[in-house]
């Protein structure tokens, strides 16, 4: 048998698994994040059906506190790949005032990502969304599945999941019933820039060191995207050299202080770092059991 | 053979604050692009001239421990983590804030709180579920299925086995071998894992007994014959002290073998070997972009496949030849087992998700039945005349339990005569399906040969298991009916559209019913003319023109076929399952 690499192997995995679901799904939809996990798991799909296009849309949770160079990415990428874009963001939450600052990461969250999610999943009717989540993240997705069924009111049962045995997916559901699709489920975040390297693969500029307005809250490092971030008295803005780990809701995402301005460099001080990509999010923090309580309530 | 890791000691807080000593590295190693290159908002050329500093692990290998509850297989990949650098220090912190709320190991770090992720987990102080766990070190990534001790969780166990290429079997030396020992055996020696691993683990509470450990060795060795492994190592370790895992321990001096990290690292292990198998490719998608191309799209589960090769597609007996090869990266030569390809062929055959396209020459086996052993993994029992869904390869079908010949008994691995399988049982079964599938035995081809059994109520995967033998093969469509087709045949084909592929009866009907449709077209095309009041003569002539040429016009307007991506499985109930 040929040898194939470790890259390669998870490479053939992941294509395999898009395409299970896009064979199974009556309307799937690929939930893209515009992160470096997103571009890697499009870029697998744009693989799976070559000549061909994806057989859905992507599907975007705008929370409208995106960095800016993120939704400029986002739409560029849509564009030059020739796919649908779907932009969905919650209007009530929106009409209700929910931003980071004044409610907090918590509800800004729930409502903003986990509700909009939902409504979005449930006005097009999707029953099969591609997700970029790996189990290397967290301790409770290393306990998730490839295809992740969620009730009709999207909840995960962590209890009574489906065995998955060899590739051997079971992508039967009932009515209202839907899958969280995860190919990208055995990739560490080291295979995911390794891979961007080898695969030239564009991402966000925003993962690459370089000198932004920066403001010091609450230990994080935030960058100041816009002006709807008040200062704090005390708080004031240095222009510091950084770069992020991972991308989200801008007040939401603490950069760190690096000169990784390439692939290069970031792939270099990732082997060498000691702390984990998620420290960033504050999300995470909450309590030790907080990624499997969001993931209950339908979080991705 | 030594390992390029030593045993480290648990950090404190000083190492924790100050964070790796290497952290300066990579800023020494390149000055980068100017900082503002990546701020412009353009798309960064991510390669920009430079190659990856430390070449990707070159090989992948997937393991996983598995024995009794308490054995510490959770203990032990923590370790395993910890000792290959690869726990951050954020998780080192939470690792020590939970070692004190739920820790079961007094003042020192509980290393079973890194993997045991779920809150029941934690509090229960048990693995409920498969974790997966990365890890690698310079030339080889891994990938641990942590799979649970308890009996109850037995089907978490064989889910992870079933992608496993070796197995840790971990023994607690205080105890030895148990019944869920005798089990996991058991169920790794069935999906057919060759190369095993068995962890004699506690050593430290058995002061580091060379004969406890020599007889735990003899006993294993017992049970051996009967499992069909081919690569056994022992090796004593204790996970919580850190000895034989990834250094040699001064307290074992009698031991000389490797550590368990450099037999992970050094390990070829035996399995299946799918590259010397005929060629098989299990359809997932047909890959229908335009008119111009018609590609069918899979991983290779068997062989190779090139250009020009001779295929057969099952079950329907279609025969072509190999038009094209695509790989992710586009078209090539040829692909082997393991890669996922798209592949076109130089004839229109009946081709859908669920078939598998083979080398001609050696076509796999297509039966409506076939003998196995399987895992029940459902609350209620498993009887005999049991209506379930049976899943092989892309394929799904109704299968009915047609014969329940006996369940495995786990001290003596004989089969005994049983009514019903109950949950955890392992049982040797007949199974009868609707339709024919495409199956080979499982110690010829490890894809073709498992399948699970989906409950067609609950839609629950209620078993998995492994084919043993296959059913008389259903006769294939003999050589040479579909193609090689004449001239005139292909343009018969062609005028007849979607419904000249394939055989079966209600192809056939299809066939006529469109025969009839368009004669009497063509009738009411002649009885316009006459209303019209066109020379009689001309009016069977304008008819026949019509019957005999209108359908080409469908060709040409690529009317004549059906969106096959989309074909729904007819058998499957109306709940939105899909295929």
């Amino acid at each position: 048998m040929k040898h194939m690499t470790h890259l390669q192997r998870l490479e053939a995995e992941s294509i395999f698994i898009i395409r299970e679901a896009a064979a199974s799904a009556e309307n799937p939809v690929m939930l893209y994040s515009i992160g470096k996990d997103s571009a890697v798991m499009l870029h697998l799909a744009m693989k799976a059906f070559k000549p061909g296009k994806p057989p859905f849309p992507l599907l975007h949770v705008d929370t409208t506190w995106k960095f800016r160079e993120m939704i400029e990415f986002r739409d560029r990428r849509a564009k030059e790949l020739g796919l649908d874009l779907i932009v969905h963001t919650n209007q009530e939450g929106l009409r209700a005032g929910i931003n980071p600052f004044a409610s907090g990461s918590r509800v800004h969250t729930d409502v903003m990502k986990t509700e909009a999610l939902k409504q979005a999943l449930d006005k097009y009717k999707f029953d099969m969304a591609f997700g970029g989540a790996r189990r290397d993240e967290e301790k409770s997705r290393a306990k998730e599945r490839v295809f992740s069924l969620r009730t009709p009111e999207h909840r995960w049962d962590a209890k009574n999941q489906r065995p998955e045995p060899w590739r051997l997916f079971n992508t039967r559901k009932k009515k209202g019933e839907s899958f969280r699709v995860f190919p990208l489920s055995n990739w560490t975040e080291q295979d995911v820039w390794d891979y961007i390297a080898i695969e030239n693969i564009p991402v966000v500029p925003l993962y690459f060191a370089a000198p932004r307005p920066i403001v010091r809250r609450d230990g994080a490092l935030i960058m100041r995207d816009d002006d709807r971030m008040e200062l704090r008295p005390g708080e004031s803005v240095e222009t510091m050299m950084v770069r992020f780990r991972t991308l989200g809701c801008y007040p939401l995402t603490g950069a760190v202080e690096s000169g990784a301005a390439s692939l290069d460099d970031i792939i270099a001080e990732m082997r060498s770092s000691r702390v984990s990509e998620r420290q960033g999010r504050v999300i995470d923090q909450d309590s030790g059991a907080s990624m499997e309580e969001k993931k209950q309530e339908g979080y991705f | 053979m030594t390992s390029s890791l030593n045993a480290r000691r648990l950090p404190d807080e000083a190492d924790l604050a100050q964070g790796s000593p290497s952290a300066a590295l990579e800023d020494e190693t390149f000055a980068g692009p100017a900082p503002d290159a990546a701020t412009g908002g353009e798309v960064v050329d991510p390669q920009a001239g430079m190659h990856p500093l430390v070449s990707p692990a070159a090989s992948l290998l997937r393991f996983i421990t598995c024995g009794s509850v308490d054995d510490g297989k959770s203990t032990l990949i923590g370790r395993l983590l910890f000792e290959t650098n690869s726990v951050f220090d954020d998780q080192m912190e939470a690792l020590k804030r939970d070692s004190k709320k739920f820790g079961t190991t007094g003042e020192d770090l509980d290393f079973a709180l890194l993997v045991d992720g779920l809150s029941a987990e934690r509090e229960q102080g048990i693995t409920i579920d498969v974790a997966y766990r990365y890890f690698s070190t310079g030339n080889r990534a891994f990938i641990i299925a942590d799979t649970p001790g308890h009996e109850q969780y037995t089907r978490n166990m064989a889910t992870g086995a079933s992608q496993a290429e070796l197995a840790i079997i971990l023994v607690d030396a205080r105890k030895g071998i148990l019944p869920q020992t005798r089990r996991h055996s058991f169920i790794t020696s069935l999906v057919g894992i060759k190369s095993v691993i068995v962890a004699i683990n506690k050593m430290d509470l058995v002061d580091y007994s060379e004969e406890r450990f020599e007889e735990i060795r003899r006993g294993y060795q017992a049970i051996l014959p009967a499992l069909g492994f081919t690569d056994v190592t022992f090796v004593p370790v204790s996970a919580k002290a850190g000895d034989n895992i990834a250094a040699r321990s001064p307290r074992t001096p009698w031991y000389r073998g490797e550590t368990l990290l450099e037999r992970l690292e050094t390990v070829e292990p035996e399995t299946f070997d799918a590259g010397a198998e005929p060629f098989r490719l299990p359809v997932q998608w047909v890959n229908r972009p335009n008119l111009d191309f018609r590609g069918f799209s899979g991983s290779i589960v068997g062989g190779k496949v090139a250009k020009g090769d001779a295929i057969v597609a099952l079950p329907s007996g279609g025969r072509s030849r190999v038009k094209g090869v695509f790989g992710p990266d586009g078209e090539v030569d040829g692909a082997e087992a393991g890669e996922a390809v798209t592949i076109t062929l130089t004839d229109e055959i009946d081709v859908s998700r669920g078939d598998v396209i083979t080398a001609a020459d050696a076509p796999a086996a297509v039966s409506r039945s076939f003998s196995g052993d399987l895992l029940w993994m459902a609350n209620r029992p498993l009887i005999k005349g049991g209506r379930l869904i049976v899943k092989i390869g892309s394929a799904q079908t109704p299968a009915t339990l047609s014969s329940l010949d006996g369940a495995i008994d786990i001290h003596s691995y004989e089969a005994k005569p049983a009514d019903a399988l109950t949950m955890n049982e392992i049982g040797r079964v007949k199974l009868t399906a609707e339709r024919p599938v495409v199956a080979l035995p499982y110690g010829e081809n490890r894809d073709l040969g498992a399948f699970i059994l989906i409950d067609p109520v609950s839609n629950e995967t209620v078993a998995l298991g492994v084919v043993r033998t296959v059913g008389e093969s259903e006769a294939v469509a003999p050589e040479g009916a579909v193609a090689p087709r004449s001239g005139l045949g292909r343009l018969a084909d062609l005028w007849l559209g979607e419904a000249a592929r394939g055989s079966g009866a209600h192809r056939a009907e299809h066939r006529q019913a469109k025969i009839r449709a368009r004669i009497a077209g063509s009738v009411l095309v002649g009885f316009l003319a006459l209303i019209f009041q066109m020379p009689l003569l001309l009016v069977p002539v304008l008819a026949l023109l019509d019957f005999l040429l209108r359908p080409f016009l469908a060709v040409a307007f690529g009317a004549d076929r059906l969106p096959e991506e989309r074909e729904l499985d007819p058998t499957v109930v109306d709940e939105g399952g899909g295929i």
